[in-house]
């Protein structure tokens, strides 16, 4: 059996640990690139939305290199991605690959009766191990993750930050012990915490991130948009990790009541999808004193279009300027810049009147 | 008026290629509006020749650059800022009208909306996934109706009775429009309401959810069309401001902002000198084979020189 998945992000590297350590061959698919874009949406319906495009491509890629199992995700909702799994099975079939598909649907006692069938017995300490490895590579990518958004707004060298995480990732990818990941981790940990430099811009600037969980994950469907910002002197925090998602899907965190208090004075109800979190999130960085909000969500997401009508009212409430960005398959680079580098230019404009305590007198700078 | 050092602000647009002069205070001096053509090195040279031949000798101390095509127009001339066409607006309709709160902006191929708030911009919106009703369109259409582009906002004046057009996509409002000149319809009539239609769909996508107050500045090249201006009136309910300049207000802003930068950071201007014009550009494309991106690769070459390459998401051509 060789098992296979679809991308979200860097969560490859865990996934990957996870089943190669219960002993199954892994094929994950190659690195989502404009070919896979290309092959989902070629045979994707037009109007699904870009994650179920790309999760179409990376089967197909991973099939083609002789993957034969696919794990998805499942579930009833939150959006109309609980019925992902099952239209890209038929759509895959009609093509005629041959494979197996285990799609995670909520239920640990029928989830673990399936997981039997599926994948024949496995021994409960080699699960546990399995399960822990995997666990602390997330944790570890996530930990390093939050701090090269937060630094590369003050790298000295250009592009510094993005290749030391590179080379993190590749040594948590090789490793297959628990320890070293966790040396591996206190390590880049020391170097990302060291990097106190002056700001690019010269001055902080911080944005939130909110939105939709697969188009803030993911960079290659995002546009690398975290990237652009670090590369605009901009640091980045967000609340969407896979790690702090799977902690509150198992009860072992409950965020969802501070977000729901946080967006209890502009929205009460759950509207599917992250919906909730993005305007509770929006008030919470508002209030934390974030310079601004960027929301992100997939061209169609019914619950981002219900939030993003709703945030001009929270940025007017919270005084925090917003921007929304719906990503589809023609998505252009250049124009997600050109709108990013505006959002930045008036968040410094704000700050720097701020600062100043005065009116514009038309005399300061922008940052280059 | 001091004559120690001008500010040069370049547009380069996809319709317009707009250069401005400012003096050494920021107010503009003389202005050039070029259409692109799709060669935007070409226009650029041959607007600062204009500029050279009316004020031979002048000292440039700053030179900034705007539009779809600031980042070429960077490299070329060697700006000191390269900014983006939000900003630019913002900055040249607060100089001109400084209690300005919205800016209404319609370009070639884009359209945005800023609002401004004691002088800051706070808010903005910019056309994503649909085009219909900006200059590009309207330039289309004054050729299929044989009218000077010129005049056509004043055939929408003539109109008593607009009639409606259905203004949500380029291509159908082209068809309603045949369609009701087939039914009889007058063309003032028709015109007026493709106005409309195209207010109607700029404030319902662009300017969705925004603070719409007066003062309303609108600039831009369709700026230029009566039409619109008094069809923007009609549905907003306020006054809108077109400024004299209002076609090349972004050239100006990239004028500004260099020369607060300029100021500001006590800096000598890259500007490689008007002698520019007389340089050999020459651009050249391939297509990455690397990785299954295929990334197509612009390298951009001054006097056989490469001076500029992008197009690439990773760091195997980072060469210059």
């Amino acid at each position: 059996m060789q098992i296979t998945f679809p991308h979200m992000g860097d969560m490859v590297v865990a996934v990957k640990a996870l089943f190669q350590e219960l002993g199954f061959t892994v094929v994950p698919p190659p690195p989502i690139s404009r070919k896979t874009l290309n092959l989902g949406v070629k045979y994707s319906p037009e109007f699904a939305c870009l994650p179920f495009k790309i999760n179409l491509g990376n089967f197909m890629e991973a099939l083609d290199r002789g993957a034969d199992m696919i794990i998805m995700g499942g579930g009833c909702g939150p959006c109309r991605f609980g019925y992902y799994a099952e239209v890209q099975e038929e759509i895959l079939r009609e093509m005629g690959y041959d494979f197996s598909m285990y799609v995670i649907e909520p239920g640990i006692f029928s989830n673990l009766r399936k997981i039997r069938e599926s994948f024949g017995p496995v021994s409960a300490r080699k699960v546990l191990s399995a399960v822990r490895l995997a666990w602390n590579k997330a944790l570890a990518i996530d930990e390093i993750y939050r701090l090269v958004l937060l630094k590369r707004a003050r790298e000295a060298k250009e592009g510094q930050v993005n290749k030391l995480y590179a080379d993190f990732l590749r040594k948590i990818d090789e490793t297959m012990s628990v320890d070293r990941v966790k040396r591996i981790k206190r390590e880049y940990r020391e170097i990302l915490e060291d990097m106190t430099g002056a700001y690019k811009r010269g001055i902080p600037l911080k944005v939130g991130l909110v939105g939709e969980i697969y188009l803030v994950l993911e960079p290659f469907v995002n546009l690398e948009i975290e990237k652009k910002l670090g590369e605009l002197g901009v640091e980045v925090e967000r609340d969407l990790y896979m790690t702090n998602w799977l902690l509150n899907f198992l009860h072992l965190r409950n965020d969802g009541k501070l977000i729901k208090r946080a967006a209890s004075k502009y929205l009460d109800s759950f509207v599917g999808g992250h919906g909730i979190d993005t305007i509770g999130n929006t008030v919470r960085y508002a209030r934390k004193g974030f310079d601004g909000v960027i929301q992100l969500g997939p061209f169609t997401c019914m619950p981002e279009i219900i939030a993003s009508s709703i945030l001009p009212a929270v940025s007017k409430g919270e005084g925090i300027p917003v921007l929304t960005f719906f990503f589809d398959e023609h998505s252009a680079d250049a124009g997600i810049r050109t709108r990013l580098e505006a959002f930045v230019d008036l968040l410094e404009r704000k700050k720097v009147q701020a600062r100043k305590g005065t009116g514009y007198k038309g005399e300061i700078v922008y940052g280059q | 008026m001091a004559s120690d050092g001008f500010y040069l602000g370049v547009d380069v647009g996809s319709v317009s290629t707009d250069l401005a002069l400012l003096d050494s205070f920021g107010n503009l001096l003389e202005k050039v509006y070029l259409r692109t053509r799709g060669k935007p090195v070409e226009v650029i040279q041959e607007g600062l020749k204009i500029l050279e031949d009316k004020y031979p000798g002048i000292e440039i101390n700053g030179v900034g650059t705007t539009g779809s095509g600031r980042n070429l127009a960077g490299v070329v001339l060697g700006a000191d800022v390269i900014k983006n066409e939000i900003s630019t607006h913002a900055v040249a309709a607060s100089k001109i009208i400084p209690d300005v709160r919205t800016v209404l902006e319609i370009g070639g191929q884009d359209s945005k909306i800023i609002i401004i708030r004691e002088g800051i911009p706070v808010d903005f919106a910019m056309n994503s996934v649909c085009a219909a009703g900006t200059g590009s369109f309207l330039d289309q259409q004054a050729a299929r109706l044989e009218i000077p582009i010129e005049e056509f906002g004043d055939y929408a004046l003539k109109a008593k009775n607009p009639v409606r057009i259905a203004g949500r996509c380029s291509v159908f409002a082209e068809s309603d429009m045949i369609h009701k000149q087939q039914l009889g319809y007058e063309l003032p009539e028709i015109i007026a309401g493709l106005c409309e239609a195209m207010v109607r769909n700029y404030l319902n996508n662009v300017g969705k959810g925004k603070e719409i107050e007066p003062p309303v500045v609108f600039q831009g090249g369709v700026a230029a069309n009566v039409g619109i201006k008094a069809a923007f009136e009609k549905e907003l309910g306020c006054p809108v401001h077109v400024p004299e300049y209002y076609d090349v207000m972004g050239a100006i802003g990239a004028g500004i902002l260099a020369r607060e930068y300029i100021l500001d950071k006590n800096k000598k201007t890259n500007f490689k000198g008007f002698k520019i014009s007389d340089f050999d550009f020459k651009t050249s494309s391939f297509e990455c084979d690397g990785c299954p991106n295929h990334c197509e690769i612009a390298n951009i070459y001054e006097n056989g020189k490469l001076i500029a390459r992008w197009g690439y998401h990773c760091t195997r051509w980072e060469a210059v």
